[in-house]
């Protein structure tokens, strides 16, 4: 086969329902993969680049359908293939790879039958020689002893291993295409320094054409070779990588380039306002112990320090199940510490019952990750700001004014009371529970993941939204997140944690220019796109306010 | 975003209207719910008058009796035939539909009422929800009919132990939804933000936790009340429900049993009714499920 092309997408325009917000979910989209080639297609939610995938894989759900274009996989169009092509072309031409390794797998069966069931599908191989493949394949993609891993179910490995599972299944047939879609989203940064690494490998390695679907930068400029802009459906930009990376000529690139925090941590001087909540020896376990058998118990947090003054953001950064959350958790007395000390303002609130804690209550508020489960949907916006101030017995017209006023802060229009969560974007839900939060006048703010759910752009203006009010209210802030850039421009002092312990704390700036402990270094070193330069200040009031 | 601000409410009123199960399994058993309210205006004659003479006699039979006021002899028609100490087995029918929508109604309420109290507890309070769901772990192994056998013979027989016979098994089934559905629920964001809000465990109960439940407990309700219209059904038929000379679709069918091969409109008509109703109310609730339950609704 001697295409100049793997891949060549021209005209595709594919067509929403009636009633949705725009006509096409895309349109007129043209590029193409080249073999041993890495295209990323990148945009933030909503820009079409999952349609566009699935459109080339012939997966578009049946309400989208193709309206016009190609979509030529070695000059054959999977537009038009017909459904039992498409399966015998899926796997041995193209194969896909997706976001969640826990559920594209199936758990009940192993993973080695889970390989060999593709070759079983498209080749004429014997049992054996399906299993002698598979442990081949897997070797390929440097899982630790395939021998035995052949036989494990999905639930034995770790997201990452599922994931390597995942590419060896895609690649075991040598597909002249792969299809990514945001296949390292839902990993930890050190495990998705891997999992690029190894796609990078494969694709160079075989010659595979890859089309790489995502919404982070710093992974983009980690691996791209070309890349495609989208949004709303349209491509804004397209080009090599250097190309788009520096020289971005679309203002949406542009803004998109500028909204994506800095590595780099900006100068801050150290606060010096009095301590609003300090933590000490603070531990939480799971489990029970039992002197029948053997404890099972879960340290999720262990003898943990720490403390924030006034007018100060602390943050913890950490992977999943290093206990940046429970910590968290455990200051807002959402869960009950197992032993250690939480004092506000020098009232301990560690192991005071919760009607003697209720009147402390107010001084701790929390916005969450999730901005779709944050509000009740069955509440009018107006109905769920004022519920906090009215519990400690503010009147309901004073507190609605309040909140009218907080929502002019936010960003917000005071009429958007009335309405209902559902009638809101996941950015201005944000702004909402951050208003919410800011009714009773807190004391402390945790915001846990607060921005990572929200699209670049939406989130550099959350970011600077919490940053305002900090400064405006004078908020002794802690600031829960995985995400490395987030943390460098935002927090004043870092925590890092792993594995329920702080393994190093000191100013942000400091703990990025000369990290101490090697997991930090690791943390820092995984971090995707370190050689791009991208955002600005994001926090010009931080600076003004130090 | 349009400026109006329609309700979560609202907005499943339009997705029910449009729902064909919803709609046709609603018109059924609005229908059925005419025929009990108006039944004495449906051509009925006293559902319990026995007329020896005529007994046993097949649809649409007819014959003239002498009017106890005027004196005048007049013509009157069994439409569905007779039993076998000559009722009306159409104004029986028609007349047991008060029966079986009163026990299907009471039944569910109360189940419901009660599963909702007890779910709830167990859901939201930890250390009691070993204790509940053992207790409701055991009703659930006993057999729902042998249950109801024994409420029956504790108390005489009559409609209120009828449907505490019914209720007491469906109660479990109602407390296993609602605690599910608390468990869930009060992990969610927002709910939590109600307990750094300061919001009381009551308030955040019947604000937060519980509305969530009452669209799946309309669904369940739906299927209580299909199932115990066939439960008393069965208990009437074996005999040990509601008293004989009651119409209920079960008695009717009960008294059908002996001559079934000789007259068998006195089970076919009232078991027909009986079918279209289950179906109607299975079919109302499953509709009702995919319009309340967002994760049934179709995508666009």
């Amino acid at each position: 086969m001697d295409q100049k092309y793997v891949l060549e997408v021209s005209g595709l325009t594919v067509a929403l329902p009636k009633n949705a917000d725009r006509p096409n979910a895309v349109e007129n989209i043209s590029f193409t993969v080249a073999p041993g080639e890495i295209v990323c297609v990148v945009g933030e939610s909503g820009s079409g680049k999952s349609v566009t995938a699935s459109a080339v894989m012939g997966l578009l759900p049946d309400a989208l359908r193709p309206k016009g274009g190609k979509t030529l996989l070695q000059g054959e169009d999977t537009l038009t293939a017909e459904k039992s092509r498409l399966r015998d072309l899926r796997g041995t031409r193209m194969a896909m790879i997706f976001q969640e390794p826990m559920t594209a797998l199936n758990p009940v069966t192993r993973v080695g039958e889970q390989i060999a069931e593709v070759l079983e599908i498209h080749t004429s191989m014997t049992a054996a020689e399906r299993r002698q493949r598979a442990i081949e394949i897997m070797e390929a993609v440097h899982l630790p002893d395939p021998e035995k891993m052949v036989d494990a179910f999905p639930h034995q490995l770790s997201g990452g291993q599922r994931q390597r599972i995942m590419i060896a299944m895609a690649l075991v047939l040598d597909p002249a295409l792969l299809i990514a879609d945001e296949p390292t989203t839902a990993l930890d940064v050190t495990t998705q320094a891997q999992i690029l690494k190894l796609i990078k490998e494969m694709q160079e390695r075989r010659g595979t054409g890859v089309l790489f679907i995502t919404h982070d930068f710093g992974v983009v400029a980690e691996i791209a070779d070309r890349i495609v802009v989208m949004q709303h459906g349209r491509i804004v930009e397209y080009g090599d990588r250097d190309d788009v990376l520096r020289r971005p000529k679309a203002p949406y690139t542009q803004m998109l380039m500028a909204s994506v925090p800095s590595m780099t941590p900006p100068e801050r001087s150290a606060k010096t306002g009095e301590t609003a909540v300090e933590v000490k020896t603070l531990n939480k376990v799971y489990g029970k112990t039992s002197w029948l058998s053997k404890d099972r118990i879960v340290h999720a947090v262990q003898d943990v320090d720490l403390m924030v003054r006034k007018g100060e953001t602390l943050g913890i950064v950490g992977e999943s199940g290093s206990g940046k959350s429970t910590v968290a958790r455990c200051i807002a007395r959402l869960i009950d510490p197992t032993s250690g000390s939480i004092s506000l303002h020098g009232t301990e609130i560690a192991t005071i019952s919760q009607s003697q804690l209720r009147p402390h209550r107010r001084k701790v508020q929390i916005v969450f990750q999730d901005p779709y489960r944050s509000l009740n949907p069955r509440r009018t916006i107006g109905q769920s700001l004022v519920e906090a101030p009215m519990n400690f017995g503010m009147a309901e017209a004073q507190a609605l004014k309040i909140a009218r006023d907080l929502m002019e802060l936010v960003g917000l229009s005071g009429d958007a009371l009335e309405r209902y969560p559902h009638q809101f974007s996941g950015g201005q839900r944000q702004r909402i529970c951050i208003a919410r939060a800011l009714a009773v006048e807190p004391e402390v703010l945790i915001a846990d993941e607060a921005v990572s759910a929200l699209d670049v752009s939406v989130q550099a203006q959350v970011l600077k939204l919490l940053d305002d009010i900090r400064v405006k209210y004078n908020l002794a802030m802690l600031f829960i997140t995985h995400d490395l850039r987030v943390a460098a421009q935002i927090c004043d002092r870092l925590i890092v944690m792993q594995k329920g312990v702080i393994v190093e704390h000191g100013p942000t700036r400091a703990v990025y220019q000369n990290p101490q402990h090697p997991y930090t270094r690791l943390l820092l070193d995984a971090a995707p796109g370190q050689g791009m330069t991208f955002g600005s200040e994001i926090a010009p009031a931080a600076a003004q306010g130090s | 975003m349009s400026s109006v601000a329609i309700s979560p409410a609202r907005q499943t009123m339009r997705r029910m209207a449009q729902n064909t199960s919803v709609m046709f399994g609603g018109f059924l058993v609005l229908l059925v719910v005419l025929m009990a309210l108006l039944a004495p205006y449906l051509g009925t004659r006293d559902p319990s008058g026995i007329s020896p003479k005529d007994r046993n006699q097949p649809p649409g039979y007819e014959t003239t009796v002498r009017d106890r006021d005027t004196g005048q002899r007049v013509t009157v028609e069994y439409r569905l035939g007779s039993d076998t100490l000559g009722r009306d087995v159409y104004s029986r029918v028609v007349y047991g539909a008060r029966i079986s929508l009163i026990v299907g109604v009471s039944v569910a309420t109360i189940a419901i009422v009660i599963g909702m109290v007890i779910g709830v507890l167990a859901g939201y309070v930890r250390w009691l929800d070993g204790i509940i769901m053992r207790v409701m772990d055991g009703l659930m192994a006993i057999p729902a009919i042998l249950l109801a056998i024994a409420v029956v013979s504790l108390f005489s027989a009559g409609l209120l132990s009828v449907i505490i016979a019914i209720v007491v098994p469906e109660v479990p089934r109602v407390v296993r939804l609602v605690r599910s559905i608390v468990l869930s629920i009060r992990e969610e964001p927002y709910v939590e933000a109600a307990i750094t809000a300061g919001t009381r465990t009551p308030t955040l109960l019947v604000r937060h936790v519980l509305p969530n439940t009452i669209a799946p407990l309309i669904v369940q309700g739906t299927f209580i009340v299909a199932s115990a219209i066939i439960v008393e059904a069965i208990l009437s038929f074996l005999g040990i429900g509601i008293p004989p000379e009651i119409p209920t679709w079960g008695n009717i069918m009960a008294e059908g049993r002996s001559v079934f091969q000789l007259y068998p409109h006195n089970i076919l008509y009232p078991g027909i009714i009986l079918a279209i109703t289950v179906l109607a109310v299975n079919m109302l609730g499953d509709g009702l499920r995919d319009t309340l339950d967002p994760r049934f609704a179709k995508r666009v």
